[in-house]
């Protein structure tokens, strides 16, 4: 998940028309052996249902509003644990990078914390906040929190020290040094941090959910589980795929955007 | 007349030394656009970084307009030198003086390494160049104006990543320009570029200088290049300027002529007869 592998295949299949489609014939043909397999019996039902029967699991469940009620309260949840964990991982990145003092300070504690998983502190957020939405919504920040804040660290840290020297000497104040060299320049790591913080959001949503909630997307898949129904357990999982391929989609049209002066995001 | 202005410099210098003349940016606009150089006086000019001693007492005066090169091995200080100049390091002791107050503008440096913003288009590259008048409503004509005396007015709207490295180094030299600096201090400008770029590149950095009347000072390896583009090359020694040779020839010169040849010969023998001794 760096920036390389996203930018290198676009730019190796010159077919721009067809690229848009050629990333999807191996999830495709993956259904349509599923489907066969299933249909012939190859794979019990029990064990995998067939394609078309957690495309029809998800029409109930989408004609009942169950579905997009979850789905929402999923993405909910996803959204803002990740802005609160981001906006503060972002905002000790800027600090630490800037300020020796800040760094001293945290840098140390941060690192610290970031070593334990967050993962092993369900029970105790369970203690502390039960299984209602502040739960959930702490430990998507906390598993966002590091990776956004490592990256932009890093990236700030490894502004070339002679931009800076240039900016200075053309008389930039600090404010226009961080808003024309700086910053520039530290986004493309931020971007990777918030590619891999994307990853860990979901991770954390789908193993929170599954344990302590009463609704979202891994609840529906538990409570499914209860009643045997493979169907929606399978359709749950699907979701979450789109889900995670949908924010990783989402990232990279604004890289695309933001980073259109790197040498990697231009089309010749 | 001659002021002398003593830069003791303080961490932030550059910032300092705006504010030696708060009421000069009147006078600024005053200027000609043909800016005449400021001339440059150096006295006892020390500098040490830790225990070595980089810099061993310089003393040296730089008429207005003047084109000086300066030679000398890897580490004698003439990089250094050229820092101090420009005021990217803090001075020991000794005194450089411009004759008369200055702003942040009037010097300017090229080094190297192009330096430009990667995120920049070129013609915004070139802006940053104007410093504080960055703002003001000419810029953009100012900065266009830069980018047509270095020869890529057609390139304004690029990345600066697309361009060659000569255009890059172009585009460096619009930038140091645009803000008509009356003293350019070249750090090595075309070391990374290959030889025909270097000739051409050579060219136009005596053609700029002949238009505009800036004060050059050029520190390079190549002293064929010293005796083809500058008035006079000092050679620096261990600190010190070892030989302080005039260039007569006539402008524009021709590159390989008997006589650059001959000057380049015997510089060339100086710095190697100081090989010898060490």
């Amino acid at each position: 998940m760096s920036l390389i592998d996203s930018v290198s295949l676009p730019r190796s299949i010159r077919l721009p028309r067809i690229d848009g489609l050629v990333q999807w014939i191996v999830p495709l043909a993956i259904i349509a052996i599923w489907q066969v397999a299933s249909v012939t019996g190859f794979v019990p039902t029990r064990v995998l249902p067939a394609p078309s029967d957690v495309v029809l699991a998800g029409w109930k469940l989408l004609l009942s509003g169950e579905l997009v009620r979850n789905i929402w309260v999923s993405f909910w949840r996803a959204s803002i644990g990740f802005l609160i964990g981001g906006s503060i991982g972002f905002a000790f990145g800027l600090a630490n990078g800037l300020s020796q003092l800040s760094a001293k300070l945290t840098d140390t504690t941060l690192q610290m914390v970031r070593n334990v998983p967050h993962l092993a502190l369900i029970p105790l957020v369970i203690l502390w906040f039960g299984i209602d939405e502040s739960a959930k919504l702490f430990l998507v920040a906390l598993g966002v929190f590091f990776p956004i804040y490592l990256n932009t660290l890093h990236g700030i840290r490894t502004v070339d020290p002679q931009l800076i020297e240039m900016g200075r000497i053309y008389g930039m104040t600090d404010g226009e040094l961080f808003r024309r060299v700086i910053f520039p320049g530290a986004l493309p790591s931020i971007f990777v941090g918030i590619r891999f913080a994307l990853g860990i959001m979901w991770l954390t949503l789908i193993v929170a959910e599954t344990i302590a909630a009463s609704s979202g997307l891994g609840y529906m898949a538990m409570q499914a589980r209860e009643f045997m129904l493979i169907d929606v357990v399978v359709l749950s999982i699907l979701i979450y795929a789109l889900l995670g391929k949908l924010a990783d989609s989402a990232s990279r049209v604004l890289e695309r955007l933001t980073l259109a002066w790197h040498p990697a995001f231009q089309k010749r | 007349m001659q002021t002398a202005l003593r830069i003791s410099l303080p961490e932030t210098e550059l910032a300092s030394r705006a504010n030696f003349a708060p009421h000069a940016r009147v006078v600024r606009e005053e200027r000609p656009t043909t800016t005449a150089g400021l001339p440059l006086s150096i006295r006892g000019l020390r500098k040490s970084f830790g225990d070595n001693e980089v810099l061993r007492g310089i003393d040296l005066h730089i008429p207005a307009g003047q084109f000086v090169a300066i030679v000398g091995k890897s580490g004698c200080g003439k990089s250094t030198l050229l820092r101090l100049i420009a005021g990217l390091e803090k001075i020991d002791a000794g005194s450089i003086s411009f004759g008369q107050d200055i702003q942040p503008e009037d010097i300017r440096v090229m080094f190297q390494e192009p330096r430009l913003l990667p995120w920049a288009r070129v013609l915004a590259n070139v802006e940053v160049g104007l410093g504080r008048d960055r703002a003001s409503g000419d810029a953009h004509a100012r900065a266009e104006k830069a980018l047509t005396e270095v020869g890529l007015a057609d390139k304004r709207e690029q990345w600066p990543s697309v361009l060659s490295g000569g255009q890059k180094q172009r585009v460096a030299l619009g930038r140091a320009l645009v803000s008509r600096p009356r003293v350019l201090a070249f750090d090595e400008p075309l070391g990374a570029l290959d030889a025909l770029t270097r000739i051409s590149m050579q060219r136009l950095l005596e053609r700029v200088w002949r238009d505009q009347g800036f004060t050059a000072i050029l520190v390079t390896h190549d002293v064929a290049e010293a005796v083809a583009l500058a008035d006079r090359v000092l050679v620096i020694e261990e600190g010190r300027i070892a030989h302080d040779v005039t260039v007569n020839a006539a402008r524009p010169r021709q590159r390989g002529s008997a006589e650059l040849a001959g000057l380049e010969g015997s510089i060339l023998s100086h710095l190697l007869s100081a090989d010898d001794r060490t």
